[in-house]
């Protein structure tokens, strides 16, 4: 449990910075990039590149493989199904909770009406 | 993606709202997910109290939760730290709640969120919306990248 909680908190501080998530949604629409393909839209060098792709391959949002001199770098799903789930676990609760909430109050808005007439 | 945003049209005043939000009798009535038991309330509603909260669902469990205030504006805006108790999800994480007066009732913006760092959270909810939307539907219906 505490290592997950660890692994959510890296998962999510990766997903905390819009490059990253670019290169993210880059790599899910192409299935794969080199390095120096995911560098090129963005106005960083080439280092700033590695080191938000070190920060994702941490988090293990994505692997890198090496054939010769190029790295490939492909999606790796596993950690935001794990955060979608965090997510989704808090929107059962509270999305019910809510529906309830406001039943609640708009009765009580009712009684409150009633009483001032 | 690291935040959950719900909203609510509740025909309702803010100030019923609020107080619905945080009175012990009161929260009693609607706190959960179904219609199971809440078996204890504590609520310290002011900046730095507490709160813990305990209920039962239909299937038979019970849970906890529990975090402190960190803003209250009665009837605007409700903030507190939020941590499931036990093993449950040992993380903390935001709750806030707004309410604005629309008409003769009340729209209710509630987000709950995982990082607590502000500036992260807002920058991530900028460059949110959008793009990784598209990656997010992709993944929770399974349809690419599979495991």
């Amino acid at each position: 449990m505490v290592n997950n909680d660890a692994e959510l908190d890296r998962t999510f501080a990766a997903l905390g910075d819009p490059t990253r998530r670019a290169i993210l949604v880059r790599l899910e629409r192409e299935g794969g990039a080199t390095v120096s393909e995911l560098a090129r839209p963005f106005a960083i060098r080439l280092p700033a590149v590695m080191k938000h792709l070190g920060v994702l391959d941490d988090a293990g949002l994505i692997t890198r493989s090496k054939a010769g001199r190029v790295v490939t770098v492909r999606l790796a799903p596993k950690p935001m199904r794990t955060a979608l789930e965090w997510l989704r676990r808090y929107e059962r609760f509270w999305s019910s909770s809510l529906d309830r909430l406001a039943s609640y109050a708009e009765r009580k808005e009712t009684e409150t009406r009633k009483a001032a007439k | 993606m690291t935040s959950l945003t719900l909203v609510r049209r509740i025909a309702a005043r803010p100030a019923i709202v609020f107080d619905a939000l945080t009175t012990p009798d009161d929260i009693a009535c609607w706190w959960g997910p179904d219609a199971g038991p809440v078996l204890a309330v504590q609520v310290d509603v002011r900046v730095g109290g507490s709160f813990r909260i305990r209920f039962r669902t239909l299937d038979g469990s019970e849970h906890e939760s529990s975090g402190e205030y960190l803003e209250v504006i009665r009837p605007t805006r409700l903030a507190m730290s939020w941590r499931w108790s036990g093993s449950e999800d040992p993380g903390e994480s935001v709750v806030e709640i707004d309410l604005r007066a629309i008409g003769e009732g009340t729209e209710l913006t509630f987000t709950h969120s995982r990082l607590r760092d502000e500036d992260t959270r807002r920058s991530h909810e900028a460059g949110w919306n959008g793009a990784l939307d598209k990656l997010q539907r992709n993944l929770a219906s399974g349809q690419r990248n599979s495991l």
